[in-house]
């Protein structure tokens, strides 16, 4: 068929002829090092002018870190985050009025327990990074991911909202701040051991169990996003920061907000790629590298001798079609040779871009997905995605109706109740209620666990969910509040009938 | 070993369904299939009865079964749709004419009025005259939004109250990521809608009853009711961009089939932020057509053919939309520039 709402590129326009000059087009003076996009060369010294200034200018556009607060700096060992260490040191040094007023804190998850690396090799790269944090002054702390076997189930439900957290307070944070710089700064720090906390080998056993448990490597991807998030979290919390930073660059959030697409994650869009994700209530994370393409970062750490570790992750070694995060990665990556202005066009989409579903950070708890923390995307509306998947997997598994001599129910199209749905008292909604007692349909098999689970769940971790091949591995954190859930709202259902309006007992 | 059909789990099944793993035996897929088009349409509210629905046949798959489809639940369910096939022919010899056989075809075995409206009786000019005068590459260009506008003109003659299209999963996915990928947001909201109401004089509300049908069911069902249908693949290459789309979709389908829903999920489920600037749906000045520009896109494009200079409707001229409007001449250097045509 033919392509009815295309845009067809100007093809008379004149192409733009680059200019030959060396000359850096900043100053005008000294010669040109690097060249950005087509036509922006610029000197060393002007290059680095610009670098800074773009971090500046990302949290001073935003407003969203008081001075004084404590930032924690996820570090992965990558170039893009150990690039926005750099710049936080930068901006930490620079004259009063430009100065950063933060308090940094860095994290590094160590995820070698899931990605087979040995013991000595996850001490090697440990250390590797230590010596870069220590060289900061910063607190650090390393965290192993084997870790996230123990949090508590505080993690995943109610947080405070941010206006009761003394923390976001100007004032007292300004205290705050006096107090952390004041210990962190004269006395040496107890998390900062030169090696990885001792990890239990069944831990990491244990782990490893719970990311096999994912029959695809898009769903253990995922998985590990989310305990990797958690884990995060956790630790802000537990060490007093009211903001995580991570380094996810512009190159980075295009491919992040095109596999939020395909992997059904429409609705959190905003939140996995905007500037600030406020799904935690008291922890914000934050974004300040989101200006940046991957390429300038490279420019800048090869030119400013920035370092980075190398560490591997799930995807290392193996095809493009192993994932759906894998696969998109490597059609952007593909695209950007062929049009270089696709990164930057995805990315631009990032910004004008807001969930529709109510803002999670107001939802009850028993709204937002028990894995990523979004508000629910799965209310059984008319005519959606999610109720047409439903109705496939139901009307796969049912006799049709001329077979068994049954008689088709004559419907009118007016009518909005869909004839032959599961429940027999009909109406979608009292389906995608029966729906969070059982499988698809009120008559089929229920298999307990796995689609109790379910109904706490967004679409996408949904998705996830249905991949493993049982629940039995998840964290104790994640199964205590599932059950926890699942007795409010059986409590919710019977006194139902005396609840005057929904939503009224809180949880 | 025989694998049973999970539906009625008495026959051999004959297919395993693309969208959900299940096997399924011939009969039960029909159903299946039947009942998730009748659902839709019921869940959508897309008729309502004694309403009169055009059906877009263009001779392919996608059309030959909705056609079929609409037919069949239409008696089945006794929506009190008065049906009828309406049928572009763009003046393409050899590749139109053998589609339009079909469609005729169609017609007799589904026993439904068609209306074939042709570009030469709608613009004076065929796709062959067209291709004549802008060559090979640009063309597509031209049927895509010369066909838009002739399936509301068809529609209107008709006096048709609604046009149902074709369009699968597949397309909507496609369009989702096509629409990511260009950051056209105004359209990444509109491109999951179900229908579409009228949005301006000229113009026909539209749906796609198949929009969670995805494309190898379709051919599935065709294959096994043994529909006749040609395939109508543009004869032109697509966009380059929306040729990636395709290409992208069907690579995340062969990783994880729900893909096609997943991503027609993401879309139904964005909104846009508050503040963006959208741009503004005005009508044709000439025909009357929705337009974000004075001159609709049909509008500049018969002008420049019609003034010999076929460059006219490719690229955005819009400074020169007035100039258009008032017939006056344009000047030696602006008439220069689109003139020439890369072959
Ligand atoms: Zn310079
Ligand atoms: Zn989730
Ligand atoms: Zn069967
Ligand atoms: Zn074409
Ligand atoms: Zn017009």
């Amino acid at each position: 068929m033919c392509q009815v709402e295309e845009d067809y590129r100007d093809g008379l326009e004149r192409v733009e002829v680059p200019s030959v000059s060396k000359k850096c087009v900043k100053c005008k003076e000294a010669s040109a090092a690097v060249v950005i996009r087509a036509g922006d060369t610029y000197c060393r010294g002007c290059f680095k002018e610009y670098f800074i200034h773009k971090f500046r200018a990302m949290l001073g556009k935003n407003r969203i870190i008081f001075p004084g607060e404590k930032v924690l700096l996820a570090v992965s060992g990558g170039p893009s985050s150990c690039s926005m260490l750099s710049q936080v040191r930068e901006g930490l040094s620079l004259n009063a009025h430009k100065k950063l007023r933060f308090s940094p804190g860095i994290i590094y998850i160590d995820e070698g327990g899931v990605v087979g690396q040995t013991v000595e090799e996850r001490r090697r790269t440990v250390a590797e990074l230590q010596a870069m944090f220590k060289a900061t002054g910063f607190p650090f702390h390393t965290v192993a991911l084997e870790q996230v076997m123990d949090l508590p189930s505080s993690v995943v439900a109610m947080a405070p909202s941010p206006s009761e957290q003394p923390a976001s307070n100007y004032k007292e944070a300004v205290g705050h701040f006096l107090q952390s710089t004041s210990s962190s700064r004269s006395t040496p720090q107890d998390e900062e051991q030169t090696s990885l906390p001792e990890v239990p080998e069944a831990h990491t056993h244990f782990l490893q169990q719970l990311i096999g448990s994912a029959k695809t490597l898009t769903a253990r991807q995922d998985l590990l996003n989310t305990l990797r998030q958690h884990l995060l979290v956790h630790t802000a919390r537990t060490e007093g920061y009211g903001k995580v930073m991570l380094g996810d660059n512009c190159t980075r959030l295009a491919v992040k907000l095109l596999t939020s697409i395909t992997l059904g994650r429409g609705a959190q869009l905003a939140q996995d790629t905007g500037f600030s994700d406020a799904r935690y209530g008291d922890i914000t994370l934050v974004r300040p590298m989101r200006d940046y393409s991957a390429k300038e970062i490279a420019y800048y750490n090869h030119m400013f001798s920035v370092a980075s570790v190398f560490t591997p992750s799930l995807d290392t070694k193996t095809t493009d079609k192993a994932s759906i995060q894998r696969l998109t990665e490597s059609f952007v990556t593909k695209l950007q040779e062929d049009f270089p202005s696709t990164v930057s066009t995805i990315y631009r989409t990032s910004e004008k871009l807001q969930t529709t579903c109510r803002s999670s950070a107001k939802a009850e708890p028993s709204d937002k997905c028990l894995l990523c923390v979004c508000a629910l995307d799965t209310a059984v509306e008319n005519a959606s995605a999610f109720q047409a998947t439903l109705t496939s997997e139901q009307l796969s598994q049912t006799k049709y109706p001329g077979a068994a001599g049954t008689e088709i129910p004559r419907q009118n199209p007016e009518s909005s109740a869909p004839s032959g749905q599961c429940c027999s008292s009909g109406g979608a909604e009292d389906c995608g209620r029966a729906e969070r007692g059982g499988g698809g349909c009120c008559s089929s098999a229920k298999e307990p666990e796995t689609t109790d689970l379910k109904s706490l769940l967004c679409y996408s971790c949904q998705l996830t969910l249905k991949d493993m091949s049982s629940v039995e591995h998840l964290p104790q954190y994640i199964l205590s509040e599932a059950q926890r859930r699942q007795r409010r709202s059986q409590m919710r259902e019977e006194i139902s009938e005396f609840l005057l309006e929904d939503g009224e007992g809180g949880d | 070993m025989p694998v049973l059909c999970s539906g009625c789990k008495e026959k051999r099944a004959a297919l395993k369904r693309p969208k959900t793993g299940h096997s399924l035996c011939k009969e039960c897929f029909f159903w299946a299939f039947e009942e998730e088009v009748h659902r839709t349409i019921v869940a959508a509210k897309l008729f309502k009865p004694g309403e009169t629905v055009g059906i877009a046949a263009s001779g392919g798959k996608d059309s030959t079964v909705l056609a079929h489809v609409m037919k069949l639940l239409n008696e089945r369910y006794s929506y009190g749709l008065e049906l009828m096939l309406l049928s572009v022919d763009e003046g393409i010899t050899g590749y139109r004419d053998d589609s339009l056989e079909t469609v005729k075809r169609n017609q007799q075995q589904y026993e439904l009025p068609l209306k074939i409206v042709s570009y030469e009786e709608l613009y004076g000019w065929t796709m062959d005259a067209i291709v004549k005068q802008v060559g090979l590459k640009n063309n597509c260009t031209f049927c895509g939004v010369f066909r838009r506008q002739a399936l509301d003109r068809g529609a209107i003659m008709l006096k048709v109250d609604k046009i149902c299209t074709g369009h699968n999963a597949d397309d909507v996915a496609e369009t989702v990521l096509m629409n990511v990928l260009r950051g056209d947001i105004a359209r990444l909201r509109r491109c999951t809608a179900i229908s579409t109401v009228s949005e301006g004089e000229g113009v026909v509300p539209r749906c796609k009853p198949l929009k969670y049908a995805y494309e190898k069911e379709i051919v599935l069902y065709a294959y096994f009711k043994k529909l006749d249908y040609f395939s109508t693949e543009c004869v032109y290459s697509p966009n380059a961009y929306r040729g990636h789309a395709r290409t992208f979709l069907k690579d995340l389908e062969s990783v994880r089939p729900s893909s096609i829903m997943d991503v027609i999920h993401s879309g139904e489920n964005l909104s846009v932020r508050d503040g963006v600037k959208m741009p503004v749906q005005g009508t044709c000045n000439r025909c009357g057509y929705i337009s974000s520009q004075a001159l609709c896109k049909s509008c500049v494009l018969l002008e420049g053919l019609n003034r010999g200079l076929p460059k006219l409707g490719i690229g955005k001229h819009h400074r020169l939309h007035d100039k258009l409007l008032s017939q006056q001449p344009l000047t030696e250097r602006e008439e220069r520039k689109l003139k020439s045509v890369d072959f």
